[in-house]
Order: C-alpha cells, then sequence, then structure tokens
C-alpha cells in the first residue's frame, strides 16, 4: 500500500478514536469538577490532610496552594535521588548527584520530564515509582485543575473565587487519572509492556555473546507517562525501546492516551460555561493546527532529504523498523502538540526540516491541544488576544463569554505569551554568548557539528519553556549549566504561566456578565476559530522565525 | 489569621497530600497493575523471554541481538540485525539512538561503510541494500527487520548452513508480521525469532 494513504488510513483511525471518546471523557469531567458531593475515600483523604473541601479559595489562595503543593513535590523527589543508595529497589544505584537531581525533580513536577540522564543507568525503582510516577499523577491534575480555575472564572460573575485546589487535585488525581491509568496499564501489558521487578537478568544469546535484559514496572509508569502527557521514559529510549512500546497496537495506544484528555477539555469548558459551541470552537482551531503540522512533519520525512537519509535510501535512522516513518511521525508530532515529550523514534536524526517541526510545535505554546490543561488554558489565553485583536480592528471594547477584556485582562494576557519565548531566545542566547559556557556547550553538549548543533541547544530551551521534554537527544545535558538553565526554564515556563492564568480567572470571575448584543463578536463561528488559528500562527511566528532561520531552516533549505 | 501562618498551612497541608499520593500512587497503583499483570499476563509482563531447543533462555522476542563474532563482524549463518547505537550494539542496560543528524558527517561515512559491507556479505550490488540495514534504530534494541532486508539475506545463511534456499526463503515468509489491523506501523520481521527457527530446522 503507499505510504502516504497509510498514513492518512492511521489518523483516521486515530480521528475515530477520539471522537469517540472525547464526548463521554469531556462530560465526565465536567461532572468531576462541577459536583458538589465527594466520595467517602475524598472525605477521608480531605480528613487526613486537613482541608475543608467546601472551602472556596480566592484566586491568590488557590495559586498560593498550587505553589506550595509543587515545592513540596520539588523537595520529595529531590530527597529522594539524594538517598537513593540508601533505598530498597535501588538495583544497586548510587545517590544521584545535586545538579541533576535538581533538574529532574523540577523536571517531573512541572509535568516537563525533561530527562538529562539515561534511566536504566541512574534510577532505582522506588525513585522511579515514589518520586517519578507520583509527579506523573499529580503534576497532571495540576495542570487540569489551573484550566479548571479559569473556566470557572470565564463562568462565574461577582465572585471573588475560583474553587478549592485540593479538592480540584484530588478529583482530578482520585476520579479522573488513576482508574484510567489503572485500566490502560493492562491493555499496555496484554500489548506487550512488561511490568515486573525483576532487575537486570543476564542470559547467553543466540550466537553465544551475553546480553543483560531489564526489567521493571514499565507498563504502570508508562500509561500515566502518556495520559498525563507527561513523558518521562522508564527507558533511555523511551517509546522507542520495545519493552515500553513493542507493537503498532501498543504505539496507536499510546497516541490516543496523550491526545484523550486534551482534546477532550475543550467539551468540557464548553459543558461548563453552558454553551457547547465554544467549546468545539477552541477543539476547531486545535485540531486544525494538529492536522497541518502532522502533515508537513510526514511529507518531510517521507521525503527523506538531507545527505544521510538520501545515501541510507530512507530516513530511518533512528527510527524502529515496527513503527516505519508514518507511525513515528506520528507519535512525534502528538508528543510536541501535546507537551508530553515522549519520543518513539530519534528527533535528532529527523531530515532537517522534518526535525523543526517538533520545535515549531512547542513554539507555538503547545495548544493544539497541549498537555492536560495546560493546552486549554493556553488555547484561552490566545483566545482572549484573537478578541482583543478582532476588537482593535473594529473598534469595540472587546469581549469573551459575556467578560470585558480590559486593561488588565489584556496585560495578563500579553505577559503570559511573552514568558516561554523569553526563556527559550535568553537561555539559547546564554548558552552562546558567555565564552566559558559556550566553550562548554560546543566541547561536551553538543554533538552534531555546525547549525544542526544550534538545533540541538535551541530544540533543548525550546522543550524545557514549554515544558515538553523531549529533545534533539543527542546533546549532552547532563552539565552543570543544562541542568541548572534548563531547570529554571521549566520552573519559570510552567508556574509564571500558572499565577498569570489564575490572576486572570480571578479578575474574570470578579466581573459581572454583560449581555450579548448585535455587536458582540459571536466566538463559536468559523471566521474566529479562522482569527484563532491565525493568532496562534503569527505571534509565534514572529517571535521565533529569526531564531528558526539560523539554525534548522538553514540546514534544510 | 496572617498571611504568612496562612500559607505555612498550605505547606503542611501540601507534605501530608502528598505523602498520601505517594503511597496510593506510587505504591498501590503500581503494585495493583503488577499484580494483574503477573496473574493475568505473566508472558508479557514478564518481557516474553524466548528459549532455545534446549529450553535455555536466549532472551527476550521483543529485545533485538547481534549475530557477530567478537570483533563485530556478521557471523553468515545467522540472519542479521540492524545497525545498533545502544552501547557496543544491543546493549541492554544503554538503550539509545545514535542520534546523528542528516547532515552529520560520521552519519554519513557510516552509511557509506554498512552498504559496502551489506552488499559484500550478501552479494548484491549496493543500490540493492535497503534503508534499515544501513542505519541504527531509535533504540538500538530493535528486534525486527524489514521483509526486503531479511529476503536479501536468505541467499547467504541457505549457503552458509548446506539448506536449500527456497526452504530458508519460504521459512522467512512464514516470520513476515503485516501491519496491526492492517494499517499501524510497517511489516516486520523478527531476527531472534527467525533464527531460532532456523536454528531447530537446521537440527
Amino acid at each position: 500500500m503507499d505510504s502516504s494513504l497509510l498514513a492518512i488510513l492511521q489518523v483516521g483511525a486515530l480521528a475515530l478514536v477520539l471522537v469517540a471518546i472525547h464526548r463521554p471523557l469531556g462530560d465526565y469531567m465536567a461532572r468531576i469538577y462541577s459536583s458538589t458531593k465527594d466520595l467517602r475515600v475524598e472525605r477521608g483523604f480531605y480528613r487526613l490532610i486537613g482541608v475543608d473541601a467546601r472551602a472556596e479559595q480566592s484566586w491568590m489562595a488557590y495559586l498560593r496552594s498550587v505553589l506550595a503543593f509543587s515545592l513540596i513535590g520539588v523537595l520529595l523527589v529531590y530527597a529522594l535521588q539524594r538517598a537513593q543508595a540508601v533505598l530498597p529497589y535501588s538495583l544497586g544505584l548510587p545517590a544521584v548527584p545535586e545538579g541533576l537531581s535538581f533538574n529532574t525533580a523540577v523536571s517531573f513536577v512541572t509535568n516537563t520530564n525533561w530527562q538529562s540522564y539515561s534511566p536504566e543507568a541512574t534510577m532505582g525503582y522506588t525513585v522511579q515509582l515514589a518520586g517519578l510516577a507520583v509527579q506523573n499523577f499529580v503534576s497532571a491534575a495540576v495542570g487540569i485543575a489551573v484550566a479548571i480555575a479559569l473556566v470557572r472564572g470565564l463562568r462565574r460573575t461577582r465572585q471573588g473565587t475560583l474553587g478549592n485546589f485540593w479538592v480540584d487535585l484530588t478529583r482530578g488525581t482520585l476520579r479522573l487519572l488513576l482508574p484510567l491509568a489503572a485500566l490502560v496499564a493492562i491493555v499496555l501489558i496484554a500489548g506487550g509492556v512488561i511490568q515486573n521487578f525483576a532487575g537486570f537478568t543476564d542470559v547467553t544469546t543466540l550466537s553465544g555473546g551475553t546480553q543483560s535484559i531489564p526489567g521493571g514496572p514499565v507498563a504502570s509508569q508508562e500509561a500515566i507517562k502518556m495520559l498525563g502527557t507527561n513523558g518521562g521514559g522508564f527507558f533511555n529510549a523511551n517509546s522507542s525501546h520495545p519493552f515500553e512500546n513493542p507493537t503498532g497496537f501498543t504505539n496507536l495506544v499510546q497516541i490516543v492516551l496523550m491526545l484523550a484528555i486534551p482534546f477532550s477539555l475543550p467539551r468540557t469548558f464548553g459543558a461548563m460555561v453552558g454553551d457547547k459551541r465554544q467549546g468545539y470552537a477552541i477543539l476547531a482551531a486545535m485540531a486544525a493546527i494538529f492536522v497541518v503540522s502532522l502533515t508537513a512533519l510526514t511529507l518531510f520525512e517521507l521525503g527523506g532529504a538531507g545527505t544521510a537519509p538520501q545515501l541510507a535510501g530512507a530516513a530511518m535512522e533512528g527510527k524502529e523498523t515496527r513503527f516505519g516513518i508514518a507511525a513515528s511521525t506520528l507519535f512525534g508530532s502528538t508528543s510536541t502538540l501535546t507537551s508530553t515529550g515522549a519520543v518513539n523514534s530519534m528527533h535528532d536524526s529527523f531530515t532537517s526540516l522534518g526535525g523543526m517541526m517538533p520545535m515549531i510545535n512547542m513554539m507555538l505554546g503547545e495548544v493544539a491541544p497541549g498537555g492536560v490543561g495546560s493546552g486549554l488554558y493556553g488555547m484561552l489565553i490566545l483566545a482572549v488576544i484573537a478578541v482583543f485583536i478582532a476588537g482593535l480592528l473594529v473598534g469595540r471594547t472587546p469581549e469573551y463569554l459575556g467578560k470585558k477584556l480590559g486593561p488588565r485582562e489584556i496585560k495578563l494576557a500579553s505577559l503570559y505569551i511573552l514568558v516561554t519565548p523569553t526563556l527559550v531566545l535568553a537561555g539559547t542566547a546564554l548558552s552562546f554568548a558567555i565564552p566559558a559556557i559556550r566553550a562548554d556547550v560546543e566541547g561536551t553538549s553538543i554533538l552534531n557539528p555546525g547549525l544542526h548543533g544550534l538545533s540541538e541547544v535551541l530544540y533543548a530551551f525550546t522543550s524545557a519553556a514549554n515544558n515538553n521534554g523531549s529533545a534533539f537527544a543527542g546533546l549532552t545535558a547532563n552539565t552543570p549549566w543544562f541542568n541548572t538553565a534548563l531547570g529554571v526554564a521549566m520552573l519559570f515556563g510552567r508556574f509564571i504561566p500558572i499565577v498569570l492564568v489564575l490572576a486572570l480567572a480571578g479578575s474574570l470571575a470578579a466581573q459581572p456578565k454583560i449581555p450579548s448584543t448585535a455587536g458582540t463578536l459571536p466566538t463559536h463561528r468559523p471566521q474566529f476559530v479562522g482569527l484563532l488559528v491565525g493568532v496562534t500562527i503569527i505571534v509565534s511566528a514572529l517571535t521565533y522565525f529569526p531564531v528558526l532561520a539560523l539554525a534548522p531552516l538553514a540546514e534544510g533549505l | 489569621m496572617s498571611t504568612r501562618s496562612r500559607s505555612g498551612r498550605q505547606y503542611w497541608v501540601a507534605l501530608r497530600a502528598m505523602v498520601v499520593f505517594t503511597v496510593v500512587l506510587g505504591i498501590g497503583y503500581t503494585a495493583v497493575v503488577t499484580g494483574i499483570g503477573q496473574l493475568a499476563l505473566p508472558a508479557q509482563a514478564g518481557g516474553q523471554p524466548v528459549s532455545d531447543a534446549d529450553g535455555q533462555v536466549v532472551g527476550s522476542a521483543l529485545i533485538g541481538q547481534s549475530f557477530t563474532d567478537a570483533d563485530g563482524n556478521a557471523l553468515p549463518q545467522w540472519f542479521q540485525s540492524r545497525p545498533s547505537a545502544a552501547g557496543s550494539g544491543y546493549d541492554g542496560t544503554a538503550s539509545s539512538g545514535s542520534n546523528l543528524g542528516p547532515e552529520n558527517a560520521d552519519l554519513i561515512a557510516a552509511i557509506g561503510e554498512r552498504r559496502a559491507a551489506v552488499a559484500k556479505l550478501e552479494g548484491v550490488s549496493e543500490s540493492e541494500v535497503p534503508a534499515d540495514a544501513v542505519t541504527a534504530s531509535a533504540s538500538g534494541l530493535d528486534p525486527q527487520i524489514s521483509p526486503e532486508y531479511a529476503r536479501l539475506q536468505v541467499a547467504r545463511v541457505a549457503e552458509a548452513r548446506d539448506l536449500p534456499e527456497a526452504k530458508v526463503s519460504a521459512l522467512v515468509d512464514s516470520f513476515v508480521e503485516g501491519r496491526d489491523l492492517g494499517i499501524l506501523g510497517d511489516p516486520t520481521v523478527n531476527v531472534l525469532e527467525l533464527n531460532l527457527a532456523l536454528a531447530s530446522m537446521a537440527g
């Protein structure tokens, strides 16, 4: 069968699954976060941690809870890594060094899952489970909670509160992520993903050599890694490792998992603001960008331009036989258009223009459909900007869902879209501008010389600041500079936007609802979807085009 | 209550919540999934070990291995796997791709050398060597090769084992796995499983 036809059929199958699940899942999430009833187990949990589930929080209180919970998470994951030598099930691995522990703790708490290390040689089972897997759940639940708080801000009128963070966190974890992850983990085991505590087993191979075969509780990690758009692999090779992702079927399951919640949240949003069409407009903008980006990457890789791919006959360097090109590009696009950052093929070895697409995906702000929660709040911020621009064009005060967008709201939204570009460009520039660091970056970290080396550094900061976690993995990032700089980029890239989103939510919630008139811009029609897509692309294109021209474009053209 | 004591309380709540989550999500969840996996799907959960005719475990059906001598030269009696960037080749403790970029001089040179070596080994022209035979996979543990690369090796393996070529060719055909659901991924041949069948055939 023709490879482009196969690629289309594969996307068609994915689309069918997503269409089927977005409605029940989206409505279920709306019920979870709207319900006033607590489960018995939740009441016990609230008593245990000392929380009054009925207490409403202002945006500042909600934010304080988010930050306190995340700080405790960073400290705990850091401590676990530093104590690895004395923890059980550590496979004899030593304590993780300070710089790497900091980077990894921040990475998993911020839902980035950037890995400066090779897991099978660094992290024992206890750190993977008690540290990393737990953050895979709760960092995802935090992202959804913040998005829901913003939706409540749009929905509520003349109120000072946004809900209760601890309740949103608990419900997202216990009612949504935990049951789904457990179910999917079993499906993944049935598909061949391993789940054991066997450690490394040495065997004599068929031709008389020796091989050390790893074990590990992989399926349980894998399920939440994808469902929570985390992306941190149990093994260095991530989802290209046959024990993480053994077949074309498990590959599709993983892609569905990455997209399930992000593509269902617009439905949740529509249901919670009482106008489902608003949700579908957001969804349409996300899906349009997704399809265009995926098509571009797939065409670039099938085309196989560049000296090495031409010489090999196809762009198969860094790709697995069982996936081929189309299932690799579908995975890569999905992973970087969400905030997952898992890989089933090595992006560093993509064609020059193909390798640029994951970067562009992240530079768009990961809004198509984005990470769990972060994708929705990112797209809603862009909707605010789009409405503002439309308002400027026709000379009317901008409003979105009956909320007036005044100077304060526009300032918050504008600051939001400035945060990650600043981190990406400043981090990349500093890597080359400071002579001592430049020497280290070029001497130790960069694998591929020339323009491709600049791409590796640009990719790293793009990935960290956008909390994606994928890499041009030739880069040796386990150095003092990258562990620190990328750690800071991940922290600021996660929490400054969250501060701004919650501030915006608080300011919207306090407003009255203004009735829509004939002059109100309808935000559920194709016209607005087009405007939203345009704003999304123009904002990031203007920001990043110069640096893209210096690296992947220069290499590929 | 002052702001300071309120936010101090948040940290106490956060710590307790994190401890409970660690028990439930880190330990409880993993234990339940492991338990179900080990009871209901032991072969899959255990990584699908495969044994030779004597019942000796020789590897995993999912993890590729090298069929070379100590110097890395291909052993002609075995079907060969793809080039591997995991350690010194198919190192199960060091899964990795090469991460070499499309214009990297080392990669370009390596592809040229591999192409010449495969063409020489199989006694075919360089243009007949498929892409997967000259490129390293993403994991370095790719257990499979393309059906084209497997068929390319039939004549050489048959000769080294003194088997009729048609018989080896038929064996390869029986090991071609199609796409999942007919559309997902690409057709493959599992090298270790093929070689195991080959070994028992030679008896």
